[in-house]
């Protein structure tokens, strides 16, 4: 089992009627009314503690992601922050896991080949390679690509990237997109062939089969839990099996809220308050920005139309206790975390690459090392060994790191 | 045929479908009436046989041809076209196929557009052309809605000025037990917004400012007053850079003047296209 933390670094003080008051969290919040530059240079630096943090505890990789134009979590280049992560991490057997930057808004595309190249050689070959779609409101309603190009995009900008990558020679790109007369990629990175790529998604058809075709690792990345995924992941499992692929749990990735304190009592105490603020305010978006018209192809479009499947609810209604019941976020004490975890998420979905958001919503510093430093020490441990009788090699994982025997270093709570 | 349905005058609706680009892009045209040929480029919803097009065939024969995608089984053929390029030399490719040498245009919203490009590019096929409600320019204090981001209900009080006139509800047909002929047209809508979008997102400003100058042909543009998409004031930008070119402001309606008020719409059209 890989256990990575995962960070959005969302703003943590947004106004208690925030989602009365405006439009969305995405793409239109004004920043001049909501924010403030040096309250953000601190949330930035919080975050880079908390990741490093999470490395010094035992966690197997530090997660980034990118977006833009949001208070809902605001790395506009998840690069640079990896940067500094890979550098502060050159100690340690950590991840850096890149959720990561985004293809279709990277012109040209290659950016994301050097910058990742840039990263795993300064890791020491430590990189995971996210090469995530984006969201319709980060690449269409922000940065302006066509929804009806969005995916053509992708694909093209992936095989180039990969390309990029192992090519011996300089070569020519022509294509739809992006044409380069003389690709020569400088640095290359340290893992051969490549790092180990994985693809985010969210559940849509073509993305299972694009991740299980090119043999990367899919992430399904929720924030509704294990339960309402089920259908989703069984989904996946059997595209993975019509292509003649093996039943490997590390193919799957899974992102997963999670607040863990001394009893179930205490961990509501807690963190009820900022587990709300993440539901209520965090996912403020109208739902039509999730789709474009244009964004899904036709088919999957005529799919989602005459199947309103699970129109999944309206988490603006739900209240902490319904969002731990159903499995949206895992919180309780050590031993209620652990065993909901393995369940539910782990054997549950078959998933090897477990992702966690510990630090969710208004959680503030202290508390956000405190639910790190907990699960590093009481539910990690645990985890880590659920796949091993089975023998499977995680092929998606850095070589170096993949028989790493990682004793949990012993930190203080809330120590770093 | 599906894209008569609701009108009282199915049966004399023609239908032809040709290959165009190279034989990758399938149109279908609806046609009817008798008189000078007349193109009718249809708006970002999808094209649906209706009074005001009845109106217009009384006097000239309307070809009114689907946008690329929207032909029923051949939604992917959009594919084929990388850019609003591509998609006028689509026309012409097609008005060649249809024995078409010069007509007079009439286009709405993103047809109106379409239309305009056309006049531009190929001054000599066209003879007259009456754009309603046409996209085409950008005003940064005039901000054009994003339509494709609307919800159903929104759009809906977005494009009409009544939205529980009757051309509304034949756009946005109620469920009321008739759940998947509302999905259907739900999927046609949406389809129709992502292959229109495709050639104008994310700002419908696609350099007709450095183009629109070729046109020759005299230009009546067609406006609600109570436009809520495309406000009236749009009307200046075309008129201030068009040679020949009258604007008409049409009262109590929205953005889609000729399903609110067909029998005035078209009356104004024919008047100034049979000139």
């Amino acid at each position: 089992m890989k256990i990575s933390a995962f960070h959005l670094m969302p703003y943590r003080e947004l106004p208690a009627d925030f989602e009365k008051r405006y439009e969305s969290v995405w793409v239109t919040p004004p920043w001049w009314e909501l924010a403030d530059a040096r309250r953000v240079g601190q949330y930035y630096n919080w975050t880079l503690d908390e990741l490093t943090y999470a490395a010094k505890c035992g966690f197997d990789g530090v997660c980034t992601n990118e977006h833009h134009q949001n208070a809902y979590g605001f790395m506009p280049s998840p690069n640079l922050m990896g940067s500094v992560l890979a550098r502060a991490t050159n100690d340690t057997d950590v991840a850096i896991v890149q959720m990561g930057a985004t293809l279709p808004t990277s012109n040209p595309p290659l950016r994301v080949a050097e910058e990742y190249a840039m990263l795993d050689c300064i890791s020491g070959g430590r990189l995971v390679a996210g090469l995530p779609l984006g969201s319709p409101m980060d690449v269409n309603l922000c940065y302006g690509i066509t929804p009806m190009e969005h995916r053509e995009r992708y694909r093209e900008a992936f095989a180039l990237t990969l390309k990029a990558w192992q090519a011996r020679e300089v070569f020519s790109w022509n294509g739809r997109y992006f044409q380069l007369a003389t690709v020569n990629l400088w640095p290359r990175p340290i893992q051969e062939p490549h790092p180990p790529v994985w693809v985010p998604g969210s559940g849509s058809v073509s993305t299972f089969d694009f991740a299980v075709e090119h043999d990367v690792c899919y992430c399904f990345l929720s924030y509704s839990g294990a339960k309402s995924a089920k259908t989703m992941m069984d989904g996946y499992w059997r595209v993975v099996e019509q292509k003649g692929r093996d039943l490997n749990p590390y193919r799957a990735g899974f992102l997963q809220l999670v607040v863990v304190a001394e009893s179930d009592a205490r961990a509501e105490e807690k963190f009820a308050r900022h587990v709300e603020y993440f539901y209520h305010k965090c996912l403020h978006v109208p739902g039509m920005w999730f789709s474009p018209p244009g964004n899904q192809d036709y088919r999957s479009l005529v799919a989602t139309m005459s199947n309103p499947v699970r129109r999944a609810e309206n988490p603006k209604n739900l209240r902490y206790r319904d969002f731990v019941d159903k499995g949206y976020v895992i919180a309780g004490s050590p031993a209620t975390v652990r065993d909901r975890l393995k369940e539910e998420v782990i054997q549950g979905l078959h998933v090897g690459n477990l992702m966690v958001l510990l630090q969710i919503g208004s959680m503030p510093h202290e508390l956000a090392l405190e639910n790190i430093d907990v699960f590093g020490r009481e539910v990690l441990p645990g985890l880590r060994p659920v796949w091993d009788d089975e023998g499977w090699v995680n092929h998606w994982w850095p070589e170096r790191l993949r028989q790493r025997a990682q004793p949990s270093m012993a930190v203080a709570a809330g120590g770093a | 045929m599906s894209a008569a349905v609701g009108t009282t005058s199915a049966s004399e609706v023609q239908e032809r479908s040709f290959a165009v680009w190279q034989e990758r892009v399938r149109i279908r045209v609806l046609s009817k009436g008798r008189g000078p040929s007349l193109v009718f480029f249809h708006g970002p919803w999808g094209l649906t046989w209706d009074p005001f097009l009845d109106e217009l065939a009384q006097q000239f024969t309307v070809y009114a041809p689907e946008h690329p995608g929207t032909t029923p089984d051949a939604q992917d053929d959009v594919y084929h076209l990388d850019g609003l390029w591509d998609l006028v030399l689509c026309y012409d490719e097609l008005m060649s196929a249809l024995g078409i040498t010069s007509a007079v245009l009439v286009g709405h919203s993103f047809g109106g557009m379409v239309a305009c490009e056309l006049a531009a590019a190929y001054p000599d096929r066209t003879r007259r052309q009456a754009l309603i409600a046409p996209l085409g320019f950008w005003r940064d204090p005039d901000r054009i809605v994003n339509w494709m981001m609307l919800e159903p209900g929104e759009l809906r009080r977005h494009i009409f000025r009544d939205p529980e006139c009757d051309a509304a509800h034949r756009m946005f047909p109620r469920a009321d037990g008739h759940e998947a002929e509302a999905a259907a047209a739900r999927v046609r809508m949406i389809w129709a917004m992502g292959t229109t979008g495709k050639f104008i997102w994310p700002i419908p400003d696609k350099g007709l400012k450095k183009r629109i100058h070729r046109v020759g042909a005299p230009t009546l543009l067609v406006w609600g007053r109570e436009d809520r998409l495309v406000p009236p004031v749009y009307a200046e930008e075309f008129a201030g850079r068009l040679r020949a070119a009258r604007v008409q402001i049409v009262e109590d309606v929205g953005h889609a003047p000729q399903l609110e008020q067909p029998t005035t719409v078209a009356r104004v059209v024919r008047e100034f296209l049979g000139q």
